[in-house]
């Protein structure tokens, strides 16, 4: 598996799914 | 006070992710594919102004979001991710982030590819990699850093 920053819809995929966990980190925070 | 600096962070920020799009959406696929003349053409007079603007803007982001929490007195809470307050921080410390790789990363190793700091080809090309890879992180940082930065008003009631 490469680097997903190797393309852009990976970039913007790995936004998306780090968007969703980082969402929960702080629903949990707050 | 507080609207002066909301806007001057709105119009920095704009500058600064505006800038960040382009250069991973429409000027690396476009460098990718011209000739070399062309290449040598965009990298002294048009990659220079935009690596002006993008640096700069990101940096006055920053201090106006900075300038933001301390007039509202939740510096301290944002950064320690605190309570209601974990929500603008979370987009301050991805906001942050982004920042120190466009300072610490991203320009240091652009100064490599554009010339304006001596390098041999083989240190030109491992530049433009680092460079590359930490221009795109901040294009994927970019994404949650303006979902909590959006959200992070009680009107969302997503948290």
């Amino acid at each position: 598996m490469g680097n997903p920053l190797d393309t852009i819809s990976g970039t913007i995929t790995a936004g998306f799914v780090l968007t969703v966990v980082l969402y929960f980190l702080v629903k949990a925070l707050v | 006070m507080e609207s002066l600096l909301a806007w001057g962070h709105y119009l920095a920020g704009i500058t600064w992710i505006g800038i960040l799009y382009y250069f991973n959406f429409i000027q690396v696929p476009f460098l990718k594919v011209v000739t070399p003349e062309t290449k040598a053409e965009a990298f002294k007079h048009l990659v220079p102004n935009a690596l002006w603007w993008f640096r700069w803007g990101a940096l006055f982001t920053w201090l106006f979001g900075a300038a933001l929490l301390m007039n509202q007195h939740r510096m301290g809470s944002a950064f320690l991710l605190q309570g209601p307050d974990a929500v603008i921080g979370m987009g301050a410390w991805l906001g942050t982030i982004m920042l120190l790789n466009v300072w610490g990363i991203i320009w240091p190793n652009q100064k490599k590819v554009l010339g304006l700091k001596e390098a041999t080809p083989e240190e030109k090309a491992k530049a433009g990699r680092m460079a590359l890879l930490a221009s795109r992180t901040n294009t994927m940082l970019s994404i949650p850093m303006l979902f909590f930065m959006a959200n992070s008003g009680h009107a969302s009631g997503l948290f």
